[in-house]
């Protein structure tokens, strides 16, 4: 597969010009304020649609199976202030149950 | 002021800090490397379940090295989408790397090479554990500390995931590991939804990518759902507010 390769010497290149245009090329210049908002919002932005894509998402539409049971439980273990390992788990055993009951 | 160089003479000095401060700094930096093990192991089934080889999975894990871009970039890639919005999720997702640099700027003085090689530490980890700590020196040794244990763990926890739990296709189907993926994603993003203005941003996003599913390619949903960045007082009266301001 090409194409990883081709995202992993792209992204490689992109995320450490990122990275060191501090340390090397700014030094300590300031970034002004909206920058900073809009870098501390982007996260919460696209984890969001990333939680919706890899849960709902199948070739190019919205479907509801068994990832929406384990998404359902993880987010019920999130609130009950479940540890990250805990929520990974009951999100594959809900799923895998589901799966195992039917669902596709 | 006085604390390092107190520490320094009474207790010897390790990498040039206390050795007091270099406990601390390596009880941080495993702490926290431990922490990611799930995270790396996650990493390496949603390659394989992307259909990459764990050469590439290490590829991610060791060349860009920045965890939410990697996630991002490979999930777009699983989804069926294309190489610039892989490249475009994973890049939105490391733009704070930028403010990383700027705020460790001072604590990595060197040279050109020695500032490059670090630059590939700046991760949030690494930042995290180079900040908590006082003094240039301190930090810049907490940073690369946290940074090389991070690195370490988190490639070795990459291929783990992707050869031993991934290897399978039917293994990720059956044990609903492919869940994971998304339930990794909820805990990451669940911590900032107790911010208002962050909550709304996340739904706002969440919204543009259900939108978009249907009628866009794979990936350009999670690329486009940055403009969610805009929902409230940026995107208000006052759209691109001209640079830095007092309030």
């Amino acid at each position: 597969m090409t194409d990883g390769w081709i995202v992993v010497g792209l992204l490689a290149a992109g995320t450490f010009a990122l990275k060191a245009a501090g340390p090397l090329l700014l030094g300590n210049r300031r970034l002004p304020e909206w920058f900073e908002t809009v870098v501390n919002r982007l996260p919460a932005a696209l984890l969001a649609a990333l939680v919706v894509t890899s849960a709902f998402a199948a070739k190019g539409t919205l479907v509801i199976d068994a990832r929406a049971v384990g998404l359902a439980s993880a987010c019920t273990a999130l609130w009950k202030k479940a540890g990250f390992v805990t929520v990974v788990v009951i999100a594959a055993a809900a799923t895998a149950a589901a799966r195992r009951l039917g669902m596709s | 002021m006085g604390g390092t160089d107190r520490g320094a003479t009474r207790f010897g000095l390790r990498f040039g800090v206390p050795v007091d401060v270099w406990r601390i700094i390596v009880r941080q930096s495993l702490s926290i490397s431990v922490s990611l093990i799930p995270i790396g192991l996650a990493f390496g089934v949603l390659c394989s379940k992307a259909g990459l080889s764990w050469v590439q999975a290490l590829g991610f894990s060791s060349l860009v090295f920045t965890g939410g871009s990697q996630f991002a970039a490979v999930g777009v890639l699983g989804d069926g989408g294309g190489v610039a919005a892989a490249v475009g999720a994973g890049l939105l997702l490391s733009v704070r790397s930028l403010v990383y640099g700027l705020v460790m700027t001072p604590a990595l003085k060197g040279s050109f090479r020695f500032r490059a090689a670090a630059s590939q530490l700046m991760i949030d980890e690494s930042v995290a554990v180079g900040t908590a700590q006082t003094g240039s020196q301190a930090r810049k040794v907490g940073y690369l500390t946290g940074g090389v244990s991070v690195f370490v763990f988190w490639n070795v926890t990459t291929l783990l995931g992707a050869v031993v739990l991934g290897s399978s296709g039917q293994l990720v189907e059956k044990f609903g590991l492919d869940a994971t993926i998304p339930a990794a994603f909820a805990a990451l993003v669940w911590p900032r939804l107790k911010n208002v203005e962050l909550r709304r941003v996340a739904v706002v996003g969440a919204l543009i990518a259900v939108v978009l599913i249907p009628i866009a390619p794979p990936g350009i949903p999670i690329v486009v759902s940055g403009l969610a960045v805009f929902a409230g007082n940026v995107a208000g009266r006052r759209r691109w507010p001209r640079g830095a301001r007092s309030s």
